[in-house]
This record gives structure tokens, sequence and C-alpha cells, in this order.
């Protein structure tokens, strides 16, 4: 082990893990944004309103991720039209390129995970809202949202968990993100176990701030599943 | 109609690479993900926690990253075990082996946990009932435990064998001819990226609707002896 070269490399390490949170940032934010229309689409009575959602969802959950992002960054190139046009500089850029083909994938399995968690609401409290008189807004905004919220929030933690494990390969369209980089170095260096091993413990360092960061979240959103500070000293009988 | 540009054989015989690759890492994965659950409920802790640690590791590395590590790390560590064991020659690992290795070593990581909980699922007076018939140790795993076992993990089984099958695309990244990067050479030809990575896609489609019908037939046979609602 060369520890020397470990401490050199590691602020080009370093650096490079910020592109990697800003990718899988980025595409989480705006994959979230995608995800919520189509899982609505998706719980659609509508035959036309549901079908695109469901062929849109099996379609980018079904293929390699890989396949999607070269889809997006060589494939695009094949038309003129789209050579032409105003959106060219962007999509042009392996960075953009990488951001829309991760957001087009999340969105597709967060829109899963959003939609088993609005229909795992009981419907008994659907109905007892819809007799409140509620209209369907009042009662996605204060009876569905927040309970799906916390049914959905350890799917989500997961899906991007995978989603900064996905990030590592914008690196094939010459991102230099911490995998990228990671080659990079060792392309100059020679020494693939030194290097490879640090990447990895900066991304299981990662994975466990997500983690700790969601279980956060999930603790705060679910007071009301804990005892109350005044029954605390007298714990529930087991069920 | 499509026009592959005679690039239609060239995928086919990707393809079926990547079919191999697939069943390969499936079955080390499996093998790993039984022996990595037995390890977890043995009665040493030291196993335990070693386990423990490598499969929380497995899981938490990007696929991409433990490729790579595998095909370009481990030839210099096992050249350098086997220099010190005193061979003399240069050993060689191919694509396809680091692929497998890789990819069956991802699966088992996860897979250990879904046989773990499988075994924890088989109630415990099964169990006591086949010893006090005096069933010894490997009659007990062989009749009792794991057609039960293979019942319970089957749909996480699923699960992990469709994820390990989008992840055969990354062993293009080291360069074996599979489906993708069979896909780049016809691409690099044809100047046609578009429809061949679209034409990629749809067979990676196709296999995976196979083996989604193949996984709800297994299931549907594993549960036949199980009384459904």
């Amino acid at each position: 082990m060369d520890f020397q070269l470990i401490l050199e490399s590691l602020p080009e390490l370093l650096s490079a893990t910020l592109l990697t949170l800003n990718l899988v940032a980025v595409s989480m934010v705006l994959g979230m944004v995608l995800a919520v229309p189509i899982a609505l689409m998706r719980i659609s009575k509508h035959k036309w309103v549901m079908t695109p959602a469901f062929g849109y969802i099996f379609f980018f959950r079904s293929t390699p991720l890989l396949v999607q992002l070269f889809i997006v960054y060589y494939g695009l190139s094949q038309f003129p039209s789209i050579r032409a046009s105003f959106l060219w500089p962007v999509l042009r850029e392996p960075y953009w390129c990488s951001i829309i083909a991760f957001t087009l994938n999340t969105s597709a399995y967060t829109a899963e995970i959003l939609r088993g968690a609005i229909q795992s609401v009981p419907w008994g409290q659907i109905e007892a809202g819809l007799a409140m008189g509620m209209s369907r807004f009042l009662l996605f905004r204060r009876i569905i949202i927040p309970q799906a919220i916390l049914i959905a929030l350890p799917g989500y933690t997961n899906e991007v968990i995978l989603l900064l494990k996905s990030s590592a390969l914008a690196s094939t369209v010459t991102i230099l993100e911490l995998t990228g980089m990671t080659r990079n170095i060792i392309a100059v260096t020679f020494k693939p176990i030194e290097l490879y091993v640090t990447a990895g413990c900066i991304y299981l360092l990662l994975v466990f701030l997500i983690t700790r960061t969601f279980f956060g979240i999930e603790h705060l959103y679910s007071a009301h599943r804990r005892p109350s500070r005044r029954n605390r000293q007298m714990p529930e009988p087991a069920a | 109609m499509l026009d592959l540009h005679g690039f239609g054989n060239a995928l086919a015989v990707g393809a079926w690479v990547t079919i191999k690759l697939m069943l390969a890492s499936l079955g080390l994965g499996l093998i790993l993900g039984l022996l990595g659950a037995g390890a977890k409920l043995s009665r040493f802790k030291t196993l335990r926690v070693v386990v423990d640690a490598i499969t929380t590791m497995g899981r938490g590395l990007p696929e991409l990253l433990t490729v790579l590590f595998i095909y370009f790390g481990a030839i210099v560590i096992v050249n350098n075990l086997a220099a010190r064991l005193g061979y003399e020659g240069y050993i060689d690992i191919r694509p396809f082996g680091a692929g497998v290795v890789a990819l069956g070593f991802s699966f088992g990581c996860y897979a250990t946990d879904v046989f773990r909980a499988s075994v924890l699922a088989v109630p415990k007076g099964q169990i006591e009932a086949a010893h006090a018939f005096g069933m010894h140790r490997i009659l007990t795993f062989r009749r009792i435990l794991l057609p039960q076992v293979w019942r319970f993990a089957l749909p996480g089984l699923g699960n992990l064998f469709l994820v390990l099958q989008k992840d055969t695309a990354l062993v293009s990244v080291i360069g074996l001819n599979e489906l993708m990067k069979n896909t780049s050479a016809a691409v690099g030809y044809t100047k046609k990226p578009f429809t061949f990575y679209l034409v990629a896609a749809f067979i990676y489609l196709a296999i995976a609707i196979v083996t989604t019908l193949a996984i709800q037939m297994l299931e549907r046979r594993a549960s036949r002896g199980v009384r459904r609602a």
C-alpha cells in the first residue's frame, strides 16, 4: 500500500466527489419533479392516461442505464435537426446528457415508489375524507400525502443510494466524477489497488451519510409513531 | 423496415454472450449468497461480523467500481500472491471471468440477506419436528428448509436477477464483447448511434420480459402447495 500516493491524490478525489454529489442531487430533484405527475398518471383509471406512464416506467426500469445514457449522449447526434436546434449546446455536454439520463431513469423508479405509497393509504381514510366533503386536492394534501411520504421514505432512500452508485456510469461519457477521476489517476500512476480502495471508501462513506440523513428525515416525520413524552415512562404493552 | 447494415448477427452474438454472463454470474451469486447466509446465521461471532462487513461493502460500492476493481485491481493481487508462492509466469484474467466474479459478488452480497430472511421465515417448530423424527442436519436442510427457503426467497432473488441483467452492460467497459460492446462497434461503422442503442435497449427489454415470465412460473411452481385466499 502506497499511502503517500493516497494522500497526494485525495484532494483531486474529493473535488471529484463534489461532482458526484452534484450529479446525484440535481438528478434527484429533477427526477422527483418528473416522478410526481408520472405516478399520478400511473394510478389513473383512464386507460389512455395510465398506459403511457406504465410504458415509461417499464422501459426505464427494464433496460440498463448505460444504454439509456448512450442513447442520450451518442444517440441524439444522429438527427441533424437536433444538432441544428438551439438545444444542441446543452445536449452536446456530457454533464447535461448524464443529468438527463439519470433524471429519466430515477424518475421511473421514484414514480413506482410513489405509486406504491399512495396506494397503500387505507381506502377507509379516503372514504372518510370524501364523506367530510373534502375536494380531491384537499384530500391529497391533508390525508394522502402526509402518510404516503412516510411510507415512501425507506424505498426512496434505497433509490437515492442506487442513484449514487449509478452516477459512476457518468465516467463512461468522459465525466471526471469520483470513478472517472480514479480511473484517470490510475492511468497515470498504475496503482489500481490503492486508488480503487480509496474511491470505494469514499462511496461507502457517502452511502452511510445518505442513510443517516434519510433516517433523520424519517424520524422527523414519524413523531406520531413514538410514545409521547408524557407517556414515555409507561411503555406500551407488547402487541 | 429497420436496417441493421448487416450487424444483426453481431448483435445476436453479443446478446448470447450477455445471456451466458448473466447465467454464470447468477450461479456464482446464488452459491455466494447461500454461503453468506450460512455464515450470518452461524454461531461464530467473528464469522458473522466479517461477512456482515463484506456484504455491506458489496452493496455500497457502485457495480462499475466493483467490475473495474476486479479486472484491474485483483489482477495485481493475484499475481503478487502467485509470485510469493513461487509461480514465475503471469496470470491473466479474462474480461468474462472478471465480469462473472464482480457481478456474482455483487449479487451474492444482496442475496445473502434474502436467503437469511428466508431461513428465518421457516417456523422453528418444523426444524424441531424434523430432528424429533431423527433426520440429521443435511436431510433436514434438503427436505424441510430448502424447499421453503426457495419459495420465500424467490421474489427477492427475482428482483436481484433483473438488476444483475442490467448490470451485465457494465462489463462492456472492460472490453467483453457482449451486447453493449458489439452495439458500440456497430455504431462506430454505421454512425447510427440512436438506432443501434435503441435496438440494444429493446433486446435487453426482451430478455427482461422472458426472465420476468420465467420467475413468475417458478414462483407458481414453488408455491403450488400453498393455499391462497
